[in-house]
């Protein structure tokens, strides 16, 4: 969502708690299903060869080990980033440029 | 989200929200964008894996091959989104 609609969205939650509170569940379902199309296109690329009559169990596996394996890489990341950020602040000095 | 949202909040002129109408507009639009974006990247998959050299239409092999395509991207969009609720499930009993 762009500013407009975000802070139209707060205005609206403001009027209805329960309005407020659908606002909340599907931005939190929308970004799940983002993840999945974005997931899906990435995994797509590694595990899908040659599209056969169905879902092979080997393509399968492939395609669960990837998300888990996406998943393990992004908090590997962040985490990492956490830890350089505390040795050297990195970002602050780029930002102070 | 689009302009057309806006207008639709709007439409019936009376200047009353209705909250329940709204949220089911709102479902409706969110249904419609994720089926636009599944459809936008399988068609872009499915080109990639199915079409060599264009030619001057689609041939048998290659609506086959899109056929299969779009079935597999199918599965394996509910494979992957099966996957990550559970990863979601077991990060938050961790917690």
């Amino acid at each position: 969502m762009d500013s407009s609609s975000s802070s139209s969205a707060a205005g609206l939650g403001a009027v209805d708690p329960q309005l407020q509170h659908f606002i909340e569940v599907e931005t939190q379902k929308q970004r799940f299903q983002q993840l999945v199309h974005q997931m899906t296109e990435l995994c797509w690329e590694k595990c899908m060869d040659k599209p056969g009559p169905k879902l092979d169990s080997r393509a399968e596996a492939c395609f669960v080990n990837c998300v888990e394996r996406f998943i393990d890489t992004s908090q590997f990341i962040l985490n990492r980033l956490e830890q350089t950020q505390k040795s050297k602040p990195v970002f602050s000095e780029s930002l102070s440029d | 989200m689009e302009g057309g949202f806006g207008s639709d909040f709007g439409g019936s002129g009376s200047g009353k929200l209705d909250p329940g109408l709204i949220m089911e507009q709102v479902k409706v639009q969110i249904a419609v964008a994720n089926a636009q974006e599944l459809l936008q990247r399988m068609t872009d998959k499915c080109f990639r894996k199915c079409i060599g050299k264009p030619g001057g239409s689609l041939d048998n092999s290659e609506q086959k091959c899109i056929a299969m395509c779009m079935d597999r991207y199918m599965d394996a969009w509910n494979t992957v989104s099966r996957a990550y609720n559970s990863r979601l499930q077991r990060e938050r009993a961790n917690m």
